[in-house]
């Protein structure tokens, strides 16, 4: 196994346990983070393959792609935050109106 | 509401089947990496040839600022939409009192290490036409001082110059469209910058977008400098 396979399926296991934790807790910071990371998790296996191409450098295009990825993660995260404390502000509840019993405990 | 049991199944009810679909994910995903094609063909070649035209030294400035323009175009207007959108939801802006935010330890570092980030920002966005550096990342530095800034309640979420903040958030993008566009008068396609100019261009450029990455990534910290309208109840 190589390094960038090791990297890129590192980077496949965050988004997969990110992927339990934005279904399985209701909390909304918690969606918000789940997502957040799997962005990176993503940003992790995209990074890696720029490291599979022929030559001495890895491949630039990946890398400024990554970094645009980033600044829209940023964005979205941001967004999201402010609807959570807007969605706190409104219900006084971190949770969605659709959580019918939220559970008492973070758990 | 349901029972304290019926709750315990309902959340076992959905976080077997979420293990198993995570599970089943990360196998697919894993499978997918293992048996990608070899060799792998890239964008090097491509890029190595091309970085003659592009006016910097670093490949990933180049790409981000000449041969995908359009990306860091687009991504500053995405930066710009997340802010109209988290003004619109009228955030009480995150404001702190001078006298009970600011220990005499707080007042005293913020003072030095705002200069200090300043200094990296320029630093930071020159850096990046030959190595790793760049708008971005002198922006979210100048952002990291604009935050320090707040929470030591040296500044206000509500500026009283609100109009030469707009323009600062705004003005990376404006400059940026402004310059695409104009060369295009002079025949060239859509941010595409003839050779000659491009370092002095993308320099500038880059300038713009670090004063406005940084103003809108604080400011997005900052929430919103408006005033809730009164709605009807």
């Amino acid at each position: 196994m190589t390094s960038v396979t090791l990297y890129a399926l590192s980077g496949m296991v965050v988004v997969a346990v990110c992927v339990y934790g934005l279904v399985s807790y209701p909390h909304l910071i918690r969606k918000i983070l789940a997502i957040n990371v799997m962005g990176s998790g993503i940003f992790l296996v995209f990074l890696s393959f720029s490291r599979r191409v022929p030559g001495e450098n890895p491949d630039p295009v990946p890398h400024a792609m990554v970094l645009t990825g980033i600044v829209v993660a940023v964005c979205a995260t941001a967004f999201a935050l402010a609807l959570a404390r807007r969605v706190h502000e409104v219900t006084r509840s971190s949770y969605l109106p659709e959580e019918q019993d939220p559970p008492e405990e973070a758990g | 509401m349901a029972s304290p049991t019926n709750t315990r199944l309902r959340r076992v009810l959905i976080r077997v089947p979420a293990a198993l679909l995570a599970a089943s994910l990360a196998l697919l995903l894993g499978w997918s990496v293992v048996t990608l094609p070899e060799p792998a063909t890239g964008l090097t070649g491509l890029v190595d040839a091309e970085m003659e035209n592009s006016g910097v030294d670093h490949p990933v400035t180049a790409v981000l600022l000449n041969f995908r323009g359009y990306d860091t175009f687009l991504e500053v207007g995405v930066l710009l939409l997340a802010l109209v959108a988290v003004w619109s939801l009228y955030l009480a802006p995150a404001d702190r009192d001078p006298e009970t935010a600011q220990t005499p330890v707080l007042g005293l570092l913020v003072r030095m290490l705002v200069p200090g980030i300043l200094v990296v920002t320029v630093y930071l966005l020159w850096a990046g036409t030959s190595r790793s550096g760049g708008a971005f990342q002198a922006g979210a530095a100048l952002a990291a001082a604009g935050e320090l800034l707040l929470l030591a309640g040296f500044v206000r979420g509500r500026f009283r110059r609100e109009r030469l903040v707009r323009f600062a958030l705004a003005g990376g993008f404006g400059i940026f469209l402004a310059l695409g566009a104009g060369f295009m008068l002079l025949g060239n396609d859509l941010l595409e910058y003839p050779p000659e100019f491009a370092y002095g261009l993308i320099l500038f450029i880059e300038g713009a977008l670090t004063v406005s990455i940084g103003f809108t990534l604080a400011a997005l910290f900052f929430g919103s400098p408006l005033e809730a309208p009164e709605v009807e109840k």
